[in-house]
């Protein structure tokens, strides 16, 4: 069964380098994609199957034992992201090729999406420090390409910082991996639960909180998410939902995964991270309020609910980190429908600004359904899988005496349902301004020119259904879901089950 | 030795800080190509004294150098030098659209110019 583990990274880089041989036949390279993300999605629930019966499972690469080689580690957390990942990639390609116009039709948009999805599984399965950053820049690197595609002036800025930023970021992390290196010669992940243990207190801090910022920056964490809502809705809509849906994921895994196997829980303080969790959702939810794109308002959202998710793991119980690990999935999901939503607005509007939109409660009711049930879930309204997860969080927030941020939560939750209800009243209750006509009609906004026809409405709207449905079984099926998350959170809790599934003592 | 290749980082990290805080693109860029090579001797010097080349030989044991950071050093090498094609590549372009090399303001530094009663640039 060990061959599962690569498969998920191996299968769509060789799909990119099959799919840039190709360029020359846009159809085939469509076909590619979207079997290679099938077989992806495939192979990873397979894994997730395998691993929740026998627990983490390990594989070097090269048959080079651990510590000396590269570990490719497969425990419940993993695995579940991973085949919530492949699901987003599947779900938005589809999106994409339905689309056409714009992304779709740029040669370098598949092998580049198939990039972007290895690198995430890559982040996602990898066993060691080392080969975490090569993921992360995998991914960052395809996620330049993709966010500038179209190269429209506006883009051209948003990007510039957005990969300024994400450097920086990356070589905090490449100096992060030399002192870690220094202080304890390895960098494989179950060797270094070990080794930190025995370093001063000092230095595990400071490695902790560098780590922290690291990742902070990739999973917009408070004082350091302001490129997120500015970059990401300059994409085109696929692109942004697949960001949306799974980068900042990819940051909050790796918090995730060395607060707790690293650092075992004292790397941090828990104060500091319950402030940053209770901020980041405060500031994220009021940076949304006042928005008036709907882009911007949804991007707003994503730092917001990665609040949520660090104030899981803040807690450091059984209950917060199992809160926490099903609100990741959660969010993804509902995100990644949200923001596809929003591209069939933008197919149907021309734009996805406030101001410019309405009525379409009466053109296309079928819209109005898939943008409030995934907005509902994302308030946490009941009986949506927003409210379970919230409600998960919220009694481990209670049972672990975090009353202060429990109430921080609760407000950014009804903030939510108001920033929702601001884009619900304008698409969906107002009656259509003149101008919003005239855009239909060839308006000469910049996002209208690069729409035109799409290619198949009915694949865009086949795949946003999907999701939206995906996102009703995410509440439907909570009872089994938050067990796999509790066990998923024992695990975390217990390092030893992954440091022996890697160096086998 | 140790010493001047530690202080060497420390400058490379703080000039790369310094201009990485610059408002126009080609010094931005510059900076990080600072940073960049500031990490990757840090990697360097993880790996603690200099040795002898861990290919041949019985150098017995602590005569070699450690292979490893060496190793993780390329890896950067290579990551950031493709990243920084691509930087010069974008700031070009933005180049040539905006016939200017600074950073342009974003969405919400025009609305707050805006709101102050100032003129957008």
């Amino acid at each position: 069964m060990r061959f599962l583990l690569t498969l998920p990274v191996v299968l769509p880089l060789a799909g990119a380098g099959i799919s840039m041989a190709i360029a020359r036949h846009p159809w085939a390279q469509r076909v590619l994609g979207l079997a290679v993300t099938t077989a992806v999605l495939g192979v990873s629930l397979w894994l997730l199957v395998v691993v929740d019966q026998q627990g983490p499972m390990a594989t070097q690469l090269g048959g080079w034992p651990a510590p000396i080689g590269i570990s490719f580690v497969a425990d419940r957390l993993s695995a579940v992201l991973v085949a919530v990942a492949a699901a987003m990639s599947l779900a938005v390609l589809v999106f994409a090729i339905g689309q056409g116009a714009a992304v779709g039709a740029a040669v370098v948009f598949h092998p580049v999406y198939l990039i972007l999805a290895a690198g995430v599984s890559a982040a996602f399965l990898t066993g060691d420090l080392f080969t975490l950053f090569v993921s992360f820049e995998v991914m960052l690197t395809a996620s330049y390409v993709l966010i500038s595609l179209g190269a429209r002036p506006e883009q051209l800025r948003a990007t510039m910082t957005y990969v300024v930023v994400s450097l920086t970021a990356s070589m905090l992390f490449l100096t992060a991996l030399g002192l870690v290196y220094a202080a304890t010669g390895t960098v494989n992940m179950a060797d270094l639960a070990d080794r930190l243990g025995a370093l001063p207190g000092g230095v595990r801090l400071a490695v902790g909180l560098l780590l922290l910022v690291v990742f902070g920056v990739k999973a917009a964490i408070f004082p350091l998410f302001p490129w997120l809502p500015d970059a990401y809705p300059t994409a085109a809509s696929p692109v942004t939902a697949i960001f949306a849906g799974l980068l900042t994921k990819v940051g909050v895994y790796a918090i995730i995964r060395t607060e707790t196997l690293l650092l075992g829980g004292d790397g941090t303080p828990a104060w500091l991270l319950l402030a940053v969790a209770a901020a980041t959702m405060l500031v994220g939810i009021l940076g949304a309020v006042v928005q008036d794109d709907m882009k911007r308002i949804l991007s707003f959202n994503i730092v917001s609910h990665v609040g949520f998710m660090l104030f899981g793991l803040g807690l450091f119980s059984l209950a917060g980190l199992a809160g926490a690990i099903f609100y990741v999935v959660h969010h993804v999901v509902v995100q990644t429908s949200l923001f596809l939503v929003e591209g069939l607005v933008e197919q149907e509007e021309g734009s996805g600004a406030l101001h410019s939109v309405g009525g379409l409660l009466d053109r296309t009711p079928l819209l109005a359904l898939l943008f409030g049930l995934p907005a509902l879930s994302l308030a946490g309204v009941p009986p949506f899988s927003g409210f379970v997860a919230k409600l998960a969080l919220v009694e481990a927030g209670l049972a672990g005496g975090r009353g202060l941020v429990v109430a921080v939560s609760l407000a950014a939750s009804l903030l939510t349902l108001l920033s929702m209800g601001r884009i619900w009243g304008s698409l969906f209750w107002r009656t259509p301004a003149g101008h919003a006509v005239a855009a239909v009609h060839g308006g000469e906004e910049p996002e209208t020119a690069e729409l035109r026809v799409p290619r198949s409405l009915a694949a865009m709207r086949a795949a946003t259904a999907a999701l939206v449905i995906l996102g009703l079984a995410v509440a439907l099926f909570a009872r089994p879901l938050y067990g796999f998350s509790e066990r998923a959170a024992a695990d975390l809790l217990r390092p030893g089950v992954y440091r022996t599934a890697v160096l086998g003592r | 030795m140790t010493v001047a290749l530690a202080l060497t980082v420390g400058v490379l990290y703080a000039v790369g800080t310094w201009l990485l805080l610059q408002r126009t693109l080609s010094r931005i860029i510059l900076g990080l190509a600072m940073l960049t090579h500031g990490a990757n001797l840090l990697l360097l010097l993880a790996g603690g004294r200099a040795g002898r080349p861990p290919l041949t030989g019985d150098a017995g044991a602590g005569g070699y150098a450690d292979p490893l950071p060496q190793a993780l050093a390329l890896t950067a090498v290579v990551i950031t030098f493709g990243t920084t094609v691509f930087l010069l590549a974008l700031a070009y372009r933005s180049f040539a659209v905006t016939s200017s090399d600074e950073v342009q303001d974003d969405v919400e530094d025009r609305r707050v110019t805006r709101l102050g009663g100032g003129e957008e640039p």
